[in-house]
């Protein structure tokens, strides 16, 4: 991928359609599996970490950009892990505080966006060498692409494995929530399947095939045309 | 050293300062409140194993901890004791199933000084959801029946799971969870009844 130069005004929808479609991180690139495959098992949980992730990402990104003159090349790596490890770290304090509930049930994995190699990637490819704008449309495409992904793994693990939607949806946004939480159908005859890590392999399998169908499908199209 | 490494450790030294005092600002900006939510969390749980109160003193107020192999098999735990009128009225044990199926899983206990159950709910565990996670009472009723249970009303054989002849339901395909619960439960109701001084130490 050529991101050298690029000239903001044009390239924004090349950025956008990249991060959520043509080059999703979680998608494509299989980047932050880890994360993404353990805490998928409920969407308010793939919520609360893609949140997370994007607002981590969009930081690292834009003091990335911002301290482009200060880089050089020996100690950029040390820089970037520092950035992103005090981002995380800020993030992570942020929501103990605040949402205590969401911050007990991610658990490990929120420190563990630290290693999220997505992060580091995009410091390095791409904010590294780019305007602090297109930075920041870039930090904010590749963490929505992440976030979609997470929602809809979850969503989906969610529903085959316990038949409901938007299951604890208090963690993240209060009590009143505790109502919005849609059941499909009764949960002992969910697939429990789903919600074990194996569930998270299979529908993210699923995910990929179905990706790969559809720009098949798209590439035919254009091919006849 | 050529002006470029002087240059770059300048440049690491600097941001590692800075993120430093980010760090600083934002940990003394939260830390009150990390604090405060983490005990009204631990007061809420002690309010559902408690009797109703006034109590003379908060739950919070005389707590301590206790090293028991019988409660805990490796880390001492904290006890909550109230007492009402100057009496001992009943206290909550933190408890340690170490034999969980996916590790240990943390209980909190309440117990009456006469060692009856008031309630029991489990703090914290990483069994298999879906299978072993009905011992939480979001997910099921299960925990309830400990509640008024005691050494007086079951005897020993009976603190089991059904399938092992005791009382106590398991839950289809996860035997190993509830026996743990149980198990652990009954071991610091027997510790109790000898050693509830070692709990109720006036200070």
């Amino acid at each position: 991928m050529n991101t050298n130069n690029v000239n903001p005004a044009s390239d924004t929808y090349r950025l956008w359609s990249g991060g959520l479609w043509i080059d999703n991180p979680a998608l494509v690139k299989l980047l932050g599996l880890c994360p993404l495959l353990a805490v998928s098992n409920n969407v308010i949980n793939g919520l609360g970490l893609g949140i997370a992730t994007l607002l981590t990402l969009v930081i690292a990104n834009a003091l990335t950009s911002i301290t482009r003159p200060l880089l050089m090349t020996s100690i950029r790596i040390p820089i970037y892990v520092l950035i992103i490890a005090t981002t995380v770290t800020i993030i992570e304090l942020l929501m103990e505080a605040w949402l205590p509930g969401l911050h007990a049930s991610l658990g490990i994995f929120l420190p563990l966006i630290v290693t999220n190699c997505l992060i580091i990637g995009r410091a390095e490819a791409f904010a590294s060498r780019n305007t602090l704008p297109s930075s920041l449309t870039d930090a904010f495409a590749m963490g929505i692409g992440f976030l979609w992904v997470l929602l809809v793994l979850g969503g989906l693990r969610e529903i085959i494995g316990q038949g409901t939607l938007l299951d604890q949806a208090d963690l993240l946004f209060g009590d009143r929530a505790t109502a919005w939480t849609v059941h499909l159908f009764n949960p002992d005859s969910g697939m429990l399947l789903a919600l074990l890590p194996p569930g998270a392999f299979i529908t993210l399998g699923l995910l990929l095939a179905a990706k790969n169908v559809i720009d098949n499908a798209y590439q035919q199209k254009a091919d006849k045309t | 050293m050529n002006n470029l490494t002087v240059k770059a450790s300048y440049v690491l030294a600097g941001s590692v300062l800075i993120a430093m005092l980010a760090l600083l600002i934002i940990n003394a900006l939260t830390s009150e409140r990390i604090s405060q939510s983490q005990q009204q969390f631990k007061s809420q749980s002690l309010m559902e194993v408690l009797p109703a109160g006034p109590f003379d003193y908060s739950p919070l107020e005389k707590s301590h901890f206790i090293e028991s192999k019988a409660l805990s098999p490796n880390s001492p735990v904290e006890v909550f004791p109230v007492y009402k009128d100057g009496l001992p009225l009943a206290a909550a044990l933190t408890l340690i199933a170490p034999d969980g199926y996916n590790g240990s899983i943390k209980i909190l206990l309440g117990v009456s000084v006469d060692g009856t159950i008031i309630a029991s709910r489990v703090l914290d565990h990483n069994e298999t959801p879906g299978l072993g996670d009905d011992i939480e009472l979001r997910k099921s009723t299960w925990i309830n029946s400990f509640s008024s249970t005691s050494l007086e009303t079951l005897p020993d054989s009976q603190w089991n799971i059904k399938k092992e002849g005791g009382q106590f339901d398991g839950f289809t395909g996860a035997t190993i969870t509830p026996r743990a619960v149980v198990k652990a439960i009954h071991r610091a109701l027997v510790w109790y009844e000898s050693n509830s001084k070692q709990v109720f130490i006036q200070t």
